[in-house]
């Protein structure tokens, strides 16, 4: 396999199909930011194989020159888990959104999380279902009022950061989709981290959710970089994650370096290369042990 | 049954008093005797407590299933006697612990063997009783001692020397005491020249993947499927398997689908309830032409239903397993081994055709232990991947979906330089791009629906078509689907002894179904009758849906035990007496 041998550009990772999202949408700097991180860090298109979710970000795998797999909403992790599993010679990046991640699929971010698998995980995350037309999300603000809350919204919103990192996840960041520069740079963290890396992207839907839209953020995102923040400090990592208010912290909150990824646990890839490559046949050796207990 | 020797023994005790270790101890020295036995095990969905009643028969010839009557009762408690004495017929015994167990009236020519076991043992421990029915079973059996002897040194002997000589020397006090005051049976245990192996239906199933080149297997937790999951974890690291137990089956199934987009051929079991979570990923399978097998071990339903009990309930699950119309491979093993043989075949059939493959087991064959002959597990059956690409090329033009005359895509696996490519759940047109969300293309949806549609048109050709087997003029023709083809086999000899003739038809291949041959066959049967282990005929109306015809004769069960080839044998008798047109069969064994 070849690495970064080609200057790749932004561009080679453009698929030519045009997205289908709104003008102003906030996936189109997270599809950007992907981009250019892929191309930063050398990697050749068929190394890459993305994988997504339902949602207007899960269309994402169409828009980036990369092998891709449009799955089923809310079952991202667990088809990008199966494919690294299979293939851990692929990087596998799995996007999608707050609906997609955190709702529906959200038994699948907990147990990915603590199995620490060395795939990226980007969440476009916009705090609406956007797709079915404006309802509530997991993150939708209590008191947001939408098509399913018009009255406003009586439940409390999860935290993705403290989530993933109470869970195991190794890397954890979050970014402004507006700022693409911080964007990519968190993004190529992610797909560098050994180990299951969440980036929880704010990504304005400027149609359906115009409370958190992207002036919202602009007046309010502060990057911890520059505020001193230890990424190694687990404990200020929780606490730095639960701030909420009229500054909201993004960058990189934790990333622990020697924690083994669930493939570096696991003794079957230790040798022999990518399951999916291996020969199927099974030897005579192997086959007079099975039998030999049977009898 | 063709052998000369044909007996069957009953162990019945509450759980945890450890049932199954005389019963492992005696099933491994019945196959190093080089016998065959069925073994099946009624349990209940509970750690301590409740009745388990392990029925193992016995034979020097191939034995079918575990029969329909006993000759040899162990009573383990009180419980056990009460519910299976009075089933006991002339000839048999019935051991039982006489310090605990009463053993009430039995009918006549019943030999009460009672043991006081603490005297003859020496022990105060409750499991002993265990193994001092074990040495009395010997002795009834006109076994050598040195035989038992030896096989208890191999099961205990990774606990040391003094567990040994402990359970030697009890199971010798129990063999003795029988000798000395119970009456042997007649025959002596036969012995063969052919060692046999033995295996339950879940080992059968991962070892049929295993053979196949599975290197994903991925589970959640469910009876009876869960035997699967165990081999494939205490395998995995000598065969190279990537065994993962998974959140949830959603989960499981997508993982499974993962494993299998990235090149591995890939598997997962689970019960109908888990079953039921995985079914959107059966359509997600089918849409992005993914190769996949699934297992449904089926149990007593709906819902959680009864979890320690068998059904062949599933069917129209997997007939209808998620939204959409579109074609997938479905298969109901006959056998263990039969199970073991098509894992294989299927893998071939869903890597040809990028689709689900479905297989329907049930409690019966999984959980079922079974004598096997080692000689018959081939392990290196043949392998077909397809059309896959995995060098890399310059993939000029290349389209994952290319609507090829056959419908079927060569399918490049991810990290192939050359052939990017997304695969997609939603419609999509050849190249994988998306046609739903923009433009819907009607053209392209029809043309793609028919490309999918189009690669099974020979899938009926590439598979055994079922076979009649007996006189083609038989009075009653049994008709049955999956694992109730032991129990139909030894009804037919049943229904033979007493001067009926009858031929059977045993239907595997769900999906294909091969409907000419099958209408040929009940075109021409004098009384055809549709055997199924569920109350609304769910195969029959398969059958009628697939081939138009009308079958009047129905025998079904539905109480969560299997069928006992006299239920069938019954069934038949009373259908030809005009008595009945759905035989429902009386279990009488309460377990």
């Amino acid at each position: 396999m070849t690495t970064g041998s080609a200057q790749m550009t932004a561009a080679n990772f453009r698929s030519g199909i045009n997205p289908d999202w709104c003008p102003g949408c906030g996936d189109f700097g997270v599809l950007n930011s992907l981009q250019r991180a892929c191309a930063e860090l050398g990697l050749q298109p068929h190394q890459i194989l993305t994988v997504s979710g339902i949602g207007c970000s899960s269309n994402l795998p169409g828009y980036i020159n990369a092998y891709g797999a449009h799955t089923l909403h809310g079952r991202s992790l667990a088809v990008a888990s199966g494919a690294k599993l299979a293939n851990h010679d692929l990087t596998v990046i799995a996007t999608g959104g707050d609906g997609d991640g955190y709702g529906i699929g959200g038994n699948h971010f907990t147990h990915t999380a603590r199995r620490n698998i060395d795939i990226t995980y980007i969440v476009m995350n916009n705090q609406i279902y956007g797709l079915t037309t404006g309802q509530i999300s997991p993150t939708s603000r209590l008191g947001m009022k939408t098509k399913s809350t018009p009255f406003g919204n009586v439940e409390t919103p999860l935290n993705p950061l403290t989530q993933a990192i109470m869970n195991g996840a190794t890397y954890v960041a979050r970014a402004y989709s507006g700022d693409i520069r911080h964007t990519t740079a968190l993004i190529r963290g992610a797909i560098e981290h050994k180990g299951f890396a969440l980036v929880d992207v704010f990504s304005p839907c400027v149609t359906f959710n115009l409370d958190n839209s992207h002036d919202f953020f602009k007046q309010r995102v502060v990057k911890l970089e520059e505020q001193g923040h230890d990424p190694q400090d687990w404990k200020s990592a929780c606490e730095r994650a639960i701030e909420w208010g009229d500054t909201i912290n993004i960058g990189l909150f934790f990333q622990g370096n020697d924690i083994e990824t669930l493939g570096q646990r696991e003794p079957v890839l230790e040798k022999g290369g990518p399951i999916a490559h291996r020969d199927l046949a099974v030897t005579d050796e192997q086959r007079e042990r099975i039998i030999r207990r049977m009898m | 049954m063709a052998g000369s020797f044909d007996f069957a023994l009953a162990i019945g005790g509450e759980a945890g008093q450890g049932i199954a270790t005389p019963g492992n101890i005696l099933t491994r020295l019945f196959i190093r005797r080089g016998l065959y036995f069925n073994a099946y095990n009624a349990y209940q969905s509970i750690v301590r407590g409740g009745h388990i009643f392990l029925t193992v028969r016995i034979s020097d010839a191939p034995v079918y299933t575990h029969g329909d009557k006993l000759d040899l009762l162990l009573c383990l408690n009180q419980d056990t006697m009460n519910r299976h004495l009075g089933l006991m017929g002339e000839g048999t015994r019935a051991i039982f612990n006489s310090d605990s167990i009463n053993p009430g009236n039995p009918r006549q020519g019943v030999e009460l063997c009672p043991i006081p076991v603490s005297q003859v043992s020496g022990s105060r421990n409750r499991l002993v009783q265990n193994t001092i029915a074990v040495g009395a079973t010997c002795a009834l059996l006109q076994l050598d001692f040195a035989i038992l002897e030896d096989s208890l040194k191999v099961r205990f002997a990774r606990q040391g020397q003094s567990v040994v000589d402990e359970n030697v020397g009890v199971a010798r006090a129990g063999y003795e005491y029988a000798q000395q005051n119970f009456t042997a049976f007649p025959t002596a245990l036969p012995e063969t020249d052919q060692p046999k192996a033995q295996w339950a239906g879940n080992d059968a199933i991962a070892m049929g993947a295993a053979a196949a080149g599975v290197k994903f297997y991925a589970a959640y937790p469910m009876s009876p499927s869960t035997g699967v999951l165990h081999w494939m974890a205490q395998n995995a690291r000598d065969l190279g398997i990537m065994v993962r137990q998974v959140e949830d089956e959603i989960g499981v199934a997508n993982m499974v689908m993962g494993a299998a987009h990235a090149g591995a051929r890939a598997m997962c079991s689970t019960s109908g309830g888990g079953f039921a979570l995985m079914t959107e990923a059966v359509g997600a399978a089918a849409m992005m032409e993914i190769p996949v097998v699934l297992v449904d071990v089926q149990r007593a339903g709906p819902s959680t239903g009864v979890p320690t009990k068998t059904e062949q309930g599933d069917l129209w699950q997997t007939l209808g397993a998620s939204q959409g119309d579109f074609p997938r491979i479905i298969v109901a093993p006959t056998s263990a081994l039969d199970a073991y043989n098509t894992i294989p075949e299927l893998f071939n059939l869903v890597d040809h055709y990028q689709c689900p493959g479905l297989v329907l087991s049930d409690l019966l064959i999984s959980e079922g232990t079974f004598s096997v002959v080692p000689e018959d597990i081939d392990m290196n059956p043949s392998i077909n991947r397809g059309k896959i690409i995995t060098e890399a090329g310059t993939g000029n033009g290349y389209q994952r979906y290319k609507d090829t005359e056959d419908g079927i895509s060569p399918r490049a696996l991810p990290g192939t330089e050359g052939y990017v490519h997304v695969v997609s759940t939603d419609e999509h047109d050849e190249d994988g791009g998306l046609i739903s969300d923009e433009y819907t293309n009607p053209y392209k949806r029809r043309a793609m629906v028919e490309k999918r549609a189009r690669k099974f048109d020979d899938l009926e050709g590439r598979v055994a078509s079922p076979a009649l087997v007996g006189p083609a003029d038989a009075d009653v023709t049994l008709i049955g689907w999956g694992s109730s083809e032991g129990a139909i086999r030894e009804a037919v000899e049943q229904l033979a002894e007493e001067g009926i003739t009858a031929n059977r038809l045993q239907v595997k291949w769900i999906v294909p179904f091969h409907a000419d041959a099958i209408t040929a066959v009940v075109n021409a049967a004098k009384k055809p009758i549709i055997v199924e282990n569920n109350y609304s005929g769910q195969f029959y109306r398969y059958l009628r849906s697939e081939t138009g015809l009308t079958i009047e004769s129905h025998i079904r069960k539905y109480d969560g035990e299997p069928f006992m080839p006299h239920h069938i044998a019954n069934g038949a008798r009373e259908i030809l007496a005009g008595k009945a047109d759905v035989f429902v069969p009386y279990q009488e064994v309460n377990v």
